[in-house]
């Protein structure tokens, strides 16, 4: 059967990796390309460059970034991040990505996705949707909804985040990069209420994110959350863990992984 | 010499890199005459099934592949790839496939939580340690004679996930994405035939 699967991220800045990564044996711990091949040689199941420059250069040197990880590691890798249109999406995959993933441009043109999946096919279109609790609108105690929001979280959307997972699955979305705004960066754990919600709405793969903060919250993601594939940054950047021990832990709690 | 066809519908270089790095001689090209001069052919898989048909009409390489393979060159179709050498497909309905070998291409039925895509890292029952390798695909192939199955994946259903028929081979998976696992399949390849 189709096995869980274990995804870090990297954070690209100025084609640049950062936010801490801590490896050893790493001769620039800030190259993507030895971050990518480090965890190729670390068996991790796919891996996410998130592009976070903030200059109008970042296209030219994002596209130098994927060219030269597609060089070198034998695994399927996803790049986002600032992606407006099907130009900036073509040239990512000519430059070797195996999957785009939008977010922003997707809520501001949904269109967008039917156009870049019917031209690029499906399984290369990933829809990020980052999503933040708020009071479901009967007001019922304890129930809740979450709303998208845009601009890395900055903005409000009002679009309701699982009509807009099945928007975007019925546009043509091949898959769904879901972060909890409420969760990410605590450490705490996945939202999995969030998670399973999503999950149990689309036909379409589910990768959870925001909140990893150790191995049981990736498992409690996997099996309550009926996510297909956990993403985290820190807890493997760090050192924490490795990706080993991640799968590991998930094959001794029974979860289907690849060892 | 390898020849990896260039359709023009996408990126081939990881195909072409991995083929290199299993210890192939490799090139990536659309001329008639490289690929009929190749010692092996590869046939990728990137876009939709009646696309490159299409494509493949317009560029006239349709009868390449097919002197290729009467030629009994090892013959390598990768996903897409592998599915075009069956008759027809549900993906494009009214475009024939290459009808090299008997049988369709099917779209995954299946029952939540199954999704498709089948998307990710999957066994090879039927190869020897049942390795792990990467997948995505919708549809899948159907042979008609059973017996050129020569590993099957479970998703839903038991799938073909390697074909082997005389001087052909195909398979669902992408090798290029597989890490080890997907270069041995590529280096037997290489140097099986």
């Amino acid at each position: 059967m189709l096995a869980k699967r274990i995804i870090p991220c990297l954070d690209v800045n100025n084609g640049r990796v950062v936010k801490g990564v801590n490896f050893i044996n790493l001769r620039d711990a800030g190259d993507p390309v030895e971050a990518a091949i480090y965890y190729d040689k670390q068996k991790a199941d796919e891996l996410v460059f998130l592009d976070i420059t903030a200059s109008h250069q970042k296209r030219k040197t994002m596209i130098d970034v994927v060219r030269k990880v597609a060089e070198s590691i034998f695994m399927p890798f996803t790049v986002g991040g600032g992606i407006n249109s099907i130009d900036d999406i073509r040239n990512l995959l000519k430059a070797g990505c195996d999957k785009i993933s939008i977010n922003t441009a997707a809520v501001k043109d949904p269109q967008l996705i039917k156009k870049a999946s019917s031209r690029f096919g499906s399984q290369c279109i990933v829809v990020a949707i980052d999503a933040k609790r708020c009071q479901a609108p009967k007001k019922v105690p304890g129930t809740f909804s979450w709303q998208v929001y845009i601009n890395g979280g900055r903005t409000s959307t009002g679009k309701d985040a699982v009509k807009w997972a099945k928007q975007a699955e019925k546009l043509g979305a091949g898959e769904i990069l879901l972060t909890s705004m409420d969760c990410d960066g605590t450490k705490d754990g996945y939202d999995i209420e969030l998670t399973k919600t999503i999950s149990t709405s689309v036909n379409i793969p589910v990768i959870a994110s925001g909140g990893a903060g150790n191995l049981e919250h990736l498992y409690q993601a996997l099996t309550k959350g009926c996510a297909d594939a956990v993403l985290a940054a820190s807890i493997f950047h760090y050192r924490e863990y490795s990706i080993k021990q991640a799968k590991d832990y998930l094959i001794k709690r029974k979860v289907l992984v690849r060892a | 010499m390898i020849a990896i066809i260039d359709y023009k519908m996408g990126n081939l270089r990881s195909v072409e890199k991995a083929f290199l790095k299993a210890g192939a001689r490799a090139v990536v090209t659309s001329d008639r005459n490289k690929i009929l001069k190749a010692k092996k052919v590869v046939l990728p898989g990137v876009g939709a099934f009646g696309d490159v048909m299409k494509e493949l009409k317009k560029l006239r390489l349709i009868s390449v592949i097919k002197d290729s393979i009467n030629d009994s060159k090892p013959f390598f179709g990768v996903c897409l790839g592998m599915q075009l050498l069956f008759e027809k497909s549900e993906e494009a309905k009214g475009i024939p496939g290459l009808g090299i070998l008997k049988g369709s291409v099917k779209k995954f039925r299946l029952k939540p939580p199954l999704k498709v895509p089948h998307m990710g890292w999957n066994q090879l029952k039927g190869i020897s340690g049942k390795p792990y390798v990467y997948f995505v695909h919708s549809y899948y192939c159907d042979p008609k004679d059973k017996d050129i199955i020569t590993a099957t994946t479970d998703y839903g259903i038991n799938f073909a996930s390697m074909i082997q028929k005389g001087n052909i081979y195909g398979c669902q998976f992408h090798p290029e994405k597989s890490q080890g696992s997907g270069l041995k399949i590529l280096e037997s390849f290489i140097k099986k035939c």
